[in-house]
This record gives structure tokens, sequence and C-alpha cells, in this order.
């Protein structure tokens, strides 16, 4: 138990200590402009970059507010 | 050529002090000359450890701004000609610790010592950087707790990023990882982390295990390090760690719950 959540959060410090650092100004960019387009909500955008051995993933997460769809 | 070894942990009260305490006399036991200054500004503990709380005269802050020679405040300990303590300022603030400063120092202690032994504070500001930015190898202090564990990792990060290996891209610092106050029973009863626990997340070299032990408390009370208690556990395991880290191949100890004997299952020890 005390093991799993250690492992959990060990790997997600190292993500944040390795991620470059324009990550929270990139996040905060992507929020800007999507906001001129749809309300969503300040924690609505996640950027996540993920290393493996070959190549580097940009993840970028938004959760669009419910019932945007109809009036979109 | 001499080694800079700097003992760090990031969280508080693991052992830091104790360890630094133990390495530096099994050092100078061993024959060598060996220095163990205290970077804990403020908060001096390693004088009171080593038992020579009343001999402090001039500390390392002094030195580093020029108001005493290295000789002057450098203590020898009384019981190991080999070894020599450098104390922090009690009434100082912490940014007297420069980098230039600090390197002048080690630069001048490695001149004569083959090793110099830093006793980091608690924290990731700037004692604890500043014991840690010159250092060839580290000993990370980890108790098998989960917040000490996610503390040394964090420390882990620092040592492969702000020291001056690092800044200079050459070899990295070698990393040791130290379990303390670790209790095979409370392991066994699911309580406590197992070495095992710590090492798969941690991924360092196991330098030694220090078993809980009544005797480091004694060690702190009478200022004598720990590592002097030969009939203590936690004495000989910090011989252990001494050999190991001197190149000598030892297997762990006291990482099993100890059967009782005869006399201790009569009377339930």
């Amino acid at each position: 138990m005390a093991k799993q959540r250690l492992q959990i959060l060990v790997a997600h410090d190292r993500a944040g200590r390795d991620a470059p650092s324009y990550l929270p100004q990139l996040q905060r960019d992507i929020l800007k402009v999507l906001r001129k387009y749809v309300a969503v909500e300040p924690g609505a955008v996640n950027v996540n970059l993920e290393h493996d051995e070959h190549h580097e993933v940009l993840e970028l997460n938004i959760v669009l507010p419910e019932g945007e769809r109809s009036t979109g | 050529m001499s080694r800079i070894i700097v003992v760090t942990s990031g969280k508080g009260g693991v052992g830091k002090t104790t360890t630094a305490a133990a390495l530096a006399m099994g050092l100078a036991e061993r024959g060598f000359r060996s220095v163990v200054i205290d970077f804990d500004v403020g908060l001096r503990n390693l004088d009171l450890i080593m038992g020579c709380e009343r001999r402090v005269v001039y500390d390392f802050i002094n030195v580093i701004q020029g108001e005493a020679r290295l000789n002057q405040a450098l203590i020898k300990d009384k019981r190991n000609e080999n070894l020599f303590i450098l104390p922090a300022s009690q009434t100082r603030d912490k940014e007297a610790l420069t980098k230039e400063g600090v390197g002048k120092v080690l630069s001048h202690l490695a001149e004569d010592f083959d090793y110099i032994v830093c006793d980091s504070p608690a924290g990731i500001e700037l004692g604890a950087t500043m014991a840690m930015y010159y250092a060839d190898d580290a000993f990370v202090v980890t108790n098998p707790e989960v917040s000490s564990v996610r503390d040394s990792d964090r420390m882990i990060g620092i040592l492969s990023s702000k020291s001056r290996r690092a800044e200079e891209d050459r070899e990295p610092i070698r990393e040791y990882l130290l379990l303390t106050r670790y209790s095979p029973e409370r392991v066994e009863r699911g309580e406590m982390l197992s070495v095992g626990d710590v090492q798969d997340i941690l991924s360092l070299d196991l330098i030694g295990v220090i078993p809980e032990s009544q005797a480091v408390l004694n060690a702190s009370n009478s200022g004598v390090p720990v590592i002097m208690d030969g009939e203590s556990t936690a004495g000989q395991a910090y011989s252990d760690v001494v050999a190991r880290y001197l190149g000598e191949q030892l297997p762990h100890r006291f990482l099993e719950i100890e059967k009782k004997g005869l006399l201790g299952r009569l009377f339930g020890g």
C-alpha cells in the first residue's frame, strides 16, 4: 500500500522535475487562446511531456464544459 | 587524492549527523586523515554528536570570512589523531556560505586530508546545496518511511543537476543509499517499507542498513560516534558501511528478525 502510493508520487515528482520550464507558460497560453472560443475552467487544460527512449510525446488534455456541443 | 563526501537526505531527523560522525570516525580508525564539516549554520549539532562542543572557538563561517585561520577553527578529536571537526556557526546566517568561500576552504582541506565529510542540513536551501555542490560521493540517508523516501528522491535529482561535477560535465557524483532506523519486526508486520521496497523506488547502490537501536541515542547523549560502540548492532552496521565504501564486499546484516536465544525465549527477552 505505502509502496504503491510512493511509486506513483515519485514518478509524478520526477516527471515534474524533468519537464521543460516552458510547460506552465504553454499551458497558460493555450488556455488563453481556448477561452476566446470556449468558456473552459482554468484547470481544464493539462499539458504533459513524456519521454521514452526514442521519442517525446507532448500530451494535451482539454476538458470541454458540459453542453458545449449543442451551442457550438 | 582527497575525496569529498556529502551526507544528505532532504528530510530532517533521519540520521545525517549520526552518519557523518560515524563515517568520519570510521575512516579515521582505518588510518585515513579525515575531517567532518557541519554545514548546518545556525543549528549546529555535529559538535555535540562528536563530543567536542566545549572546545569550539572559531567556526566554518569565521574561516570563510577570514576572521580565523583554518587550523584555528579545526578541532582535533581527542580519541583519534586522524580526525578533525570543523563546526558550524551557531549565530551567523547561512547566507554567509558562499560558493567561493566554501570552495576555498574545501580545496585548502584537500591538501591535508584524505576524506572530507560534509554534514548537510535538512532541506534543499543554501546550506544543503552548498554541502553537496563540491561532492565526489553522496550518502543519501533515508528512513524506510514514505516522506523520507520521497525527499531522498528529490535530493537525488538535485545531486545530479546542481553539483560542480554536473556543471563541469564531469563524471557524476557517486550516490549511495543508506537506510537508517530499520526495524525488521515492523517490516514483517507491514508497518514499514522493506529494504527491497526502498531500493525499487530509489534504485541506488545500497551501502548499508542501520538497524533501529537504542545505541544511537546513547551515543548522541554521550558525544561518542556510534561506530565506536562495537557491541551495538548500529555500530557494527556502520563499520560495515565504511568497509563497503572502501571497496570491501560484505553481505548486509540485521535485515532479518533476530532469533532469540534460549534465555531470551525463557524470559521473553
